[in-house]
């Protein structure tokens, strides 16, 4: 039960709330209790309260408020987007993105597929059972 | 008049507002006053009223009304035709919210003159036959195809337009029941139908599932939003 994400300089974040929603960053000061200092490659480094972030398991070292130049090395070497990409929660995120834009047609089609899914499913249970 | 009219051109360019590059006698000159007047003899040609023609005479009414109505005012108002949505083109499919084929996925053809859209199930698929339909009670979807070779000229508003029945005020009819004819489509129709979909439906088969998707009904199921659909 202890805690394992802690919020430290290099810490990869989701922004869960406002304008940036959804984007990573990465808490590069703590400016008190309450507030960070955050930067992303294409982003104004600016401070955010805690609760609009939701720590990740990704963690980089990166120096005191780097340059920016410092920092967007720092992510690329540490491989930070493929890593979130891979991660369970970054794949969720990425499945429900492309879920919300299907179009109709789209829609239809996924339907089609997963009783296709089902029914082959049924089959090798079926044959399984006897 | 029917010609073509160019944009007319200023004889007398405006120096500042009010004031023109030449004068009254310049301007007599260049408008060729003096030419229309030689031309008729000295004077400018006059078109006088002709004596009005008698009219006939007429009688004076019957009948007139107890009280003067006010007369309604002329209302000249000529409704602009429909705007029809970006969002539909020839070869989108619709899906079409009220009447008896609600729910449905449809394929539009083109715009008529009225404004409402015409649209063919196609009938084999899903048992909508060549239509009108409005367009607020149809939700566009970005599905397209392809029905560039499809001729829908034929198809306008008149040949919807319910046919007049002349019906013979003969005693025996009055007291008889009602003997309504069923009223079964006209062979051409059907023919037209079938006409039309033949190229429709070939345009349909080259994309797979698309027959299924257009025999299937459209609906909301648990958790949909149709706020936030993509259509």
């Amino acid at each position: 039960m202890p805690f394992r994400r802690y919020v430290e300089i290099g810490r990869v974040a989701l922004v869960n709330y406002g304008p940036d929603y959804g984007k990573l960053v990465v808490i590069v000061d703590v400016v008190d209790q309450n507030r960070a200092l955050v930067d992303a490659p294409k982003m104004v480094r600016s401070q955010m309260n805690f609760k609009r972030l939701s720590l990740t398991d990704i963690k980089i070292d990166i120096p005191r408020v780097p340059k920016k130049k410092v920092l967007t090395e720092a992510m690329e070497a540490a491989e930070v987007q493929k890593r979130w990409e891979n991660s369970s929660w970054g794949r969720k995120l990425i499945v429900q993105k492309r879920r919300a834009e299907l179009n109709d047609f789209e829609r239809f089609k996924v339907m089609l597929a997963k009783i296709k899914r089902g029914a082959l499913i049924k089959r090798e249970i079926s044959k399984l059972k006897k | 008049m029917a010609k073509s009219e160019k944009p007319r051109v200023s004889r007398n360019k405006e120096l500042i507002r009010g004031v023109g590059r030449f004068s009254r006698s310049k301007m007599y000159h260049k408008r060729g006053i003096w030419a229309l007047k030689e031309k008729n003899g000295g004077s400018f040609p006059r078109h006088d009223k002709q004596p009005p023609q008698a009219k006939a005479v007429e009688k004076a009414p019957k009948f007139y009304p107890a009280d003067d109505e006010p007369k309604p005012l002329i209302n000249k108002r000529k409704p602009k035709p429909t705007k029809l949505r970006s969002s539909i083109t020839p070869g989108t499919v619709l899906i079409l919210l009220a009447g008896r084929f609600k729910g449905k996925r449809v394929v539009f053809l083109k715009q008529l003159e009225s404004g409402l859209l015409l649209v063919t199930g196609p009938f084999k698929l899903n048992g909508v036959p060549i239509r009108r339909v409005n367009q607020a009670y149809v939700i566009a979807t970005s599905t397209k195809i392809d029905i560039s070779t499809v001729d829908a000229s034929k198809f306008t508003d008149k040949y919807f337009e319910k046919e007049v029945v002349r019906k013979k005020k003969t005693e025996s009819e009055f007291f008889e029941a009602e003997k309504e004819d069923k009223k079964t489509l006209p062979t051409e129709k059907k023919e037209d139908q079938k006409v039309l979909d033949a190229v429709v439906l070939q345009a349909v088969e080259s994309v797979p599932d698309l027959n299924q998707y257009l025999s299937s009904r459209f609906s909301l199921r648990s958790g949909m939003k149709p706020h936030e659909l993509v259509f």
